[in-house]
Formats: structure tokens, C-alpha cells, sequence
């Protein structure tokens, strides 16, 4: 393991890098098992949709992403596969803005940082953030390490025991999913004024769309809301 | 064919959203206007992805006893209950509504 955190990171890694992956793994146990349950809803409704075993664990293992993953399941079902993947796309869009931050801090060849930033996920991101504004990118690659093996295994379990849409319901599970983004919004909505106008002004053009067309394409009409960005922030001329 | 042919896509195109400063933009940073509207679309599509989440087609899948279970969830972490325990909660209140309805 401590060859492969050398060669992640050029093959200079010290022993306080390894100290940072290993301390990285440690906190990543508990969001991983946020992912875990969530995983086995991904996965169980993969199967339900007609989705089989291998797809959905292929997609866990190498999109590693549960939000694009959960929104392309979803809206397929109700849209065009152009509809669906855009929508997916989307919602990933924040993955550019923390590439962005994540970049001045990632080391080695231009390959080699692009391959340390595929550890990029919510809570890892978070995870990495130093004080100085900067990240530490082993902790990073150590916080995913935990969430990836339980966001795998889980949506495996979920495929494979796939339990009935009816039990499900009972159990509740159907609220994982939705509780799942209503915390993370919550959490995006809390970063500033703007976001929680663009949020809410999203929410509202989804909700009116709903009566006119799918899901999938209420979701995209729901971007619009993203345009309050060019208006400068405040202190800032237009 | 269609359901690989997108996950494929989307598989490839979120790596090179990860990838995709170290590749492109390398130190150089974006315009301010376009990382405005890149911050704001997170939370405008969670925003909408509930929405679309809880009411589905034409509103018809509107179900209370999630509301409550989803407001629960949000409720639970508000108050700084983690993440995991917060959806659990959530979870159980549903099922426990439910099992009281059967």
C-alpha cells in the first residue's frame, strides 16, 4: 500500500504523507457508511429497474460518484438517455469547481494529478480541507478509500439480495435517497445567501415543470436558476 | 445497449470533470462569472433533484409519510446529528408511520 501512496505522489511520499492517507482512511469509515446504506438503495433500485448485477457495480467501481449515479437511475426511467445524462452531468458540475481548488495542491506530472483527482467526492474534499485554504491530497486519496470499497460492496449487496419494491416501501428506504440530497443541499444552501436563492429559485421551477413535462427534463429547467451567477457578488462591480 | 452506452458516459465524462483542471486548465484559473455559476449549479440541481425526487410525474407520486421521513433527516441534522444517524432517523420514522398505517 505505502508503494502505491509513493508512486501517487511521485514517489516522494514521507512518512507524514503516509501518517495523512492512513488518518484520511480513518475518517472516511464514517461517511462510508453513510454510502454503504445508500449504496444498497442504488443498487437494489438498479436491479429493480431492470439494471441486472454487473452494470450497477461496474458503475459504483469506476464512476464512483452516487449523485450522478442515483440521477442517471432515475431520470432514464422518465427521459431521453441525452435527457438523462446531461442531468447526471449536471449535478456533477461541482466536481470542476473543486478540481479548480484541489489543483494548486496536487504534485507530479500532469497524468499522475489528474489520477490523485479521481478521488475526488463530497466528504473527502471536505475531509482534505486544510486551514490555510489549501488540501491535503493524501488524506484525500485515504478518506475515499473506505467510502469506495463500501459504496461498492453495498451496491452489490443491494443487487443481489434486491429486495422487493413492496418491502422497500415499508421499510422506508425509499426515504435514503431524497434525505441523502436534502443534506448535502442543506449543506450547499448554507454557504451563502446566493446559493440558498438559487436553490430555492431551482427547486421552485422544478416543482412548476413538474406539471408540464418529466423529471428528468424538470431537472435541466431547474438550471436556469444557475444563471444568477453572472450577477456579481456583492462588493463587486458588474 | 442504450442503459451502457450511458453509464459509460456519464462514467467518463465525471472523470474528466475531475480530471479536468489538471488537464486544462492546469495553474491558469476560470473567469469569476464562471465559477459563479458553476458554484450555484450543486445546489440548484440538489434543490431540483429533491423536487423532482419527492413528486415525480405530474406530482403523483407526492407520499406524505416521506415527506415527514426526508423533513425528519434534514430536522436530525440541523441539529448537528451525523449524516448516517440523521437518514436513519429519517428511515425509521417513515417505516414506523407506516407500520401504524398497515
Amino acid at each position: 500500500m505505502s508503494r502505491a501512496v509513493s508512486s501517487m505522489f511521485g514517489g516522494a511520499a514521507s512518512g507524514d504523507r503516509r501518517a495523512e492517507f492512513i488518518d484520511g482512511m480513518r475518517l472516511g469509515i464514517g461517511p462510508g457508511s453513510a454510502a454503504f446504506v445508500l449504496a444498497l438503495s442504488f443498487g437494489a433500485e438498479a436491479q429493480a429497474r431492470g439494471w441486472g448485477f454487473a452494470l450497477p457495480v461496474l458503475f459504483s467501481m469506476f464512476a464512483f460518484s452516487g449523485s450522478a449515479q442515483f440521477t442517471l437511475l432515475t431520470t432514464l426511467a422518465t427521459g431521453s438517455a441525452l435527457a438523462a445524462i446531461t442531468s447526471a452531468t449536471l449535478i456533477n458540475a461541482r466536481y470542476l469547481v473543486m478540481s479548480v481548488a484541489l489543483n494548486n495542491s496536487l504534485q507530479g506530472s500532469r497524468f499522475s494529478r489528474a489520477l490523485q483527482a479521481q478521488a475526488l467526492v463530497d466528504a473527502s474534499f471536505v475531509v482534505a480541507h486544510r486551514n490555510d485554504g489549501g488540501f491535503d491530497v493524501a488524506r484525500l486519496i485515504g478518506a475515499s478509500v473506505p467510502q469506495w470499497l463500501l459504496w461498492v460492496s453495498g451496491t452489490a449487496i443491494g443487487a443481489l439480495t434486491s429486495p422487493s419494491p413492496d418491502l422497500m416501501h415499508k421499510l422506508g428506504i425509499d426515504v435514503a435517497f431524497p434525505a441523502f440530497f436534502l443534506l448535502l443541499a442543506l449543506d450547499e444552501l448554507r454557504r451563502s445567501r446566493r446559493a440558498l436563492v438559487a436553490g430555492l429559485l431551482g427547486g421552485a421551477i422544478a416543482g412548476a415543470l413538474l406539471f408540464v413535462t418529466s423529471p428528468g427534463y424538470a431537472l435541466l429547467g431547474a438550471t436556469a436558476a444557475a444563471l444568477l451567477g453572472v450577477l456579481p457578488e456583492d462588493g463587486e462591480t458588474a | 445497449m442504450k442503459l451502457w452506452l450511458s453509464v459509460l458516459a456519464v462514467t467518463v465524462i465525471s472523470w474528466l470533470m475531475k480530471a479536468s483542471a489538471p488537464l486544462v486548465i492546469g495553474k491558469r484559473k476560470l473567469p469569476p462569472t464562471a465559477i459563479r455559476m458553476t458554484a450555484l449549479t450543486a445546489p440548484v440541481l440538489l434543490a431540483g433533484l429533491i423536487v423532482t425526487e419527492l413528486g415525480g410525474e405530474g406530482w403523483s407520486e407526492l407520499d406524505w409519510t416521506q415527506l415527514v421521513g426526508v423533513g425528519t433527516a434534514g430536522g436530525l441534522f440541523l441539529v448537528k446529528v451525523p449524516m448516517l444517524l440523521a437518514v436513519a432517523g429519517g428511515i425509521a420514522v417513515t417505516a414506523l408511520i407506516r407500520l401504524g398505517l398497515a
